[in-house]
């Protein structure tokens, strides 16, 4: 989804090219949520002109504005777009129908260097089914498989147009733990082995191939025609020791990884795990290290507001799922955070992405139990909106509404953290989104079972 | 086409009936009664007994019932075990323990009818796997109970977190026919008798569809078609109803209680047009289907669900992980329940069970936003007295009616909004937890000792 520029009302003749124009909006009198942690306002307003955000506060200090105001239900809220990390939309159709799915590769020969971006099918369902559930930005990424590396993922808007990937390679992952024993042959020494070992190779492949610096993580991405090449994929003849592990591809999307110009997301859970991933920053300086999973993180909480590591975490995971969560409850999120890190809800650990409210609502629910570490609303809100893009890259573009923001705006029938609650419009980039789907569709031909005339087939 | 006024019979479908237990015509072809055991018991007998409770009055609340009643200010008294009286503030509670529940809620305490805590426990690791005999394609000769785990840590969570009281424990799905159910009271025990509801009928798996012509077509087997999981399937039925009962045939004795209703089978299906001829294959084989579990199409034969009386057991949004799951909706339980068939709001999770009052919410408001307005004292119905009649244990608990179960769950507020939890849940009158006393929460054997040993969770 692109901001409309100036330029396209001037092309008219190739209008069905370009991405639609972005909508002016204001609205008052509605319940605003920025965010950033705040707490919602009633009697709130927004303006947004020409795809970014121009006021979000209270109805008094809106602005003079000559845009007409839009009529909003009572109870109506409107918000931020709400951002989800880490999920695997638009890389798959139907979970157990292989063909259609692309999140595991477990035969491939790469692993790092899988890149999501040439992959994500911007008219995937899901995307469409989480648009119209207020989701309007996401982290997208395969999954490790056949190694400890799960490639490289992009972070894409959920608009209807073809252009879904805004930052291709945003961010690299590597699973420890158990799963990532098992991928590593066995067991977590192997892991760490194989993991300490891909980084000195890519080190020494980036000198030696001389691959250039900064460049190799790509500009956001302004208009669909400007993907980069990664400059870590050119021919070069640099020769490399026979006793290497990683291809030569993988060892190139390693390099900026062991530079700290890419994210490497770490998906881990024990507390004893955390700390020694925390520890590799003792070795491997430059790394840029986000924990993803850490169940039992409110066991290590500050040390990892210390080392200040942000964390995408398990929401609601409350079970000894296995060995490496035994401490997990639903109160990790709200300690960590009381510990001072960063932290938002894991679009991951639930059945589906859509689901990122209803969590962050739980965690708010927590604030009212004796001995339970909750959040407030505003805080619950921010963990899926301002810090998950952040975390991803957007911070102060996605997730809030402030001045200059994107015109990423949510209007909701009710409290959007209440388990129910629905959007009735949707804003990326200030484009009024479409909210159909094959799940709208067939709920519309099924509000009644009569064939009296026609079967069903006709009905649409 | 012809639009009809469908939601004028709101009050009508409030409480959509679908009794379960009892087979008018029996499927059997020869006289025969369930074996018991050379000690005179039906094998494996719940040993359960209540534990003690104070005689208890909760006073002020909002009361759902279960059975799609609301009571503004209302009372519940309990005294022995069994609920002795739900009304309104004029109810007289000298001699019982009284509990102010201004601003909260009360409900029957929570019902999964589908769950596999004990027989998938966690941790999750091969050595618990116990939920699926996927050595053969009919094995209704295996009973969920030998499986069950009783030291899961998940009833806990159950409980405290989602106000579970009972629930049904089922093989998984590989199988066509997986074996019997067990329903249990969410209370800790020692050994899966100790919590085995007392009276409960057994319930029998069976699964439609995908995973079986999958798991056995794999290994070059039959069923490796839809129409191979029919074939079987009748075949299997036909020698059952043969059976004399001569000589003891496991597997015979729990397809002999189906087709004598005593049984309940609960058939894992998740497509419209599959259901229809499960129902038709229950009628000429002359059994019952007591629900169809994460029936995602249900919504599209609601009227044939209906007039054959079959519960749809559902999620309130899982699709799109199988191919037979791709059509799930939103309005699933909404459409049902325009259409006046009984819907089960289920879990199939560790995760899930411990929410099952906000999954019945979501689908209660997908249904507000095209104007199907189902009351909230209906869809706590939906997780509460629907499931206890699939269940075959209506009599016993599933609402708030006087000589039931104390079974109860008195909410911090609203059970159908995302910011409440619950307070106490008493099972048969006794507190087994209470969010306000850190002892009174279950600790399982395995958690003793290790971190997080004792958490709120």
């Amino acid at each position: 989804m692109k901001r409309a520029v100036a330029l396209a009302a001037g092309l008219l003749a190739c209008a069905s090219a370009f991405p639609a124009a972005a909508q002016n909006i204001a609205m008052t009198g509605v319940t605003v949520a920025t965010g950033d942690g705040s707490d919602p306002i009633e009697n709130g307003a927004v303006i947004v002109e020409n795809g970014r955000v121009v006021y979000a506060g209270p109805a008094a200090g809106m602005p003079q504005t000559a845009m007409p105001l839009m009529e909003a239900a009572p109870g109506t809220w409107v918000t931020p777009g709400l951002v989800a990390t880490v999920t695997n939309l638009g890389l798959w159709d139907v979970g157990a129908v292989s063909e259609s799915n692309d999140i595991r590769a477990g035969d491939s020969p790469f692993s790092a260097a899988l890149d999501a971006a040439p992959i994500v099918n911007p008219a995937s369902q899901h995307i469409a089914i989480h648009r119209a559930a207020g989701v309007t930005r996401a982290a997208t990424v395969t999954s490790a498989s056949s190694s400890i590396f799960g490639g490289q993922g992009a972070i894409i808007d959920l608009g209807s147009d073809p252009q879904a990937v805004t930052r291709a390679r945003a961010f690299q992952t590597v699973s420890l733990g158990e799963s990532g024993a098992r991928l590593a042959g066995g067991s977590r020494a192997s892991a760490h082995a194989l993991l300490r070992n891909a980084l000195r190779e890519a080190n020494e492949f980036g000198s030696d191939a001389r691959i250039p610096g900064i460049r190799s993580r790509p500009a956001e991405q302004g208009v669909g025609d400007d993907v980069p090449l990664d400059p870590r994929l050119v021919d070069n003849r640099a020769e490399r020791g026979d006793d290497v592990l990683l291809s030569r591809f993988d060892a190139a999307a390693l390099v900026p990884v062991v530079r700290g110009e890419q994210p490497l997301y770490v998906m881990v859970e024990r507390a004893s795990d955390i700390r020694s991933v925390l520890a590799l920053k003792r070795e491997f300086s430059r790394l840029d290290l986000v924990l993803v999973g850490a169940s039992e993180g409110w066991l290590v909480a500050s040390d990892i507001a210390a080392a200040g590591v942000p964390v995408i975490a398990d929401g609601l995971d409350d079970l000894p799922q296995g060995f490496e969560e035994l401490a997990a409850t639903q109160s990790n999120v709200g300690r960590m955070v009381k510990a001072g890190v960063t932290v938002a809800i894991n679009a991951a650990a639930m059945e589906n992405p859509r689901n990122l409210n209803q969590y962050a609502g739980n965690l708010v629910a927590l604030s009212r139990i004796p001995g339970a570490d909750g959040l407030s609303w505003g805080q619950a809100f921010a963990a899926i909106t301002s810090v998950p893009a952040r975390i991803s890259g957007l911070g102060g573009r996605a997730g809030v509404l402030a001045p200059g923001a994107a015109g990423d705006v949510v209007v909701w029938d009710g409290d959007p953290l209440e388990v129910g609650a629905m959007p009735t419009r949707v804003y990326i980039d200030g484009v009024e989104q479409p909210l159909e789907n094959h799940q709208s569709r067939l709920r519309d031909r099924y509000r009644d079972l009569d064939e009296s005339d026609l079967p069903k087939a006709y009905d649409w | 086409m012809k639009r009809i006024a469908l939601f004028a019979c709101a009050a009508a479908f409030a409480t959509a009936g679908c009794s379960t237990t009892g087979s008018a015509d029996s499927g059997s072809d020869t006289d025969w009664t369930a074996p018991v055991g050379e000690d005179g018991r039906a094998p494996f007998s719940s040993t359960y007994e209540r534990y003690p409770g104070r005689p208890t009055a909760l006073v002020g609340a909002t009361v759902y019932d279960g059975a799609g009643n609301r009571i503004d200010n209302g009372t519940v008294l309990f005294r022995d075990g069994e609920v002795v009286a739900v009304g309104d503030a004029s109810l007289d509670t000298s001699d019982y323990d009284v509990f102010d529940g201004s601003g909260k809620f009360v409900t029957p305490g929570i019902i999964d009818i589908h769950s596999h805590l004990g027989d998938y426990p966690t941790p999750s690791v091969d050595a618990h796997s116990d939920g699926n005999e996927a050595t053969s394609p009919t094995t209704p000769e295996v009973w969920a109970e030998h499986s069950v785990w009783p030291q899961d840590p998940g009833f806990s969570r159950a409980l405290a977190n989602g106000g579970v009281t009972a629930l049904q424990i089922l093989p998984g799905s590989a199988n066509l026919m997986g074996g019997r159910s067990v329903t249990l009271k969410n209370v800790p025990a020692r050994t899966v008798q100790g919590m085995k509801f007392p009276g409960a009928p057994y319930g029998f798996k069976m699964a439609c569809g995908e995973n079986p012509k999958r798991v056995y077509g794999n290994r070059g087997r039959m069923p490796s078609t839809r129409m191979g999981n029919f074939a079987v399937n009748r075949q299997t039925w036909l020698e059952a109803r043969a059976y004399d009962g001569k000589k003891r045939d496991l597997g015979k004795e729990t397809l002999k209680g189906v087709l004598d209703g005593e049984i309940l089978v609960h058939n894992h299906c998740y497509r419209a047009d599959e259901m229809a001829l499960v129902m038709d294959m229950a009628k000429e084989m002359g059994y019952k289907v007591s629900a169809f579990h994460h029936a995602v199409e249900a919504y599209k034969i609601g009227d044939l669900l209906r007039e054959n009386d079959v519960c749809s057991a559902i999620w309130a949004d899982w699709y799109g992980f199988k191919m037979e799951s791709y059509d799930g909706i939103l309005e699933n339980a909404a459409f049902l329940q325009r259409e006046g068939a009984c819907v089960v709001i289920h879990s199939d999770s560790a995760q899930d069970i411990q929410r099952l009052n906000q999954e019945a919410a979501k689908a209660q408001a997908a249904g507000r936003r095209l104007g199907i307005d189902i009351s909230d004292a209906t869809v706590i119905g939906w997780i509460t007295l629907n499931a206890a009649k699939a269940m075959g244990i209506d009599e016993m608990t599933g609402s708030l009616e006087p000589g039931k179960m104390a079974d109860v769950v008195l909410w911090n507020g609203d059970p159908l909004s995302v910011y409440s939890r619950p307070e106490k849940v008493w099972v048969d009158g006794a507190l087994m937890y209470d969010a306000l006393d850190r002892k009174r929460r279950p600790v399982s054997d395995f958690e003793l000792g290790q971190p997080g040993e004792g958490d709120v969770k």
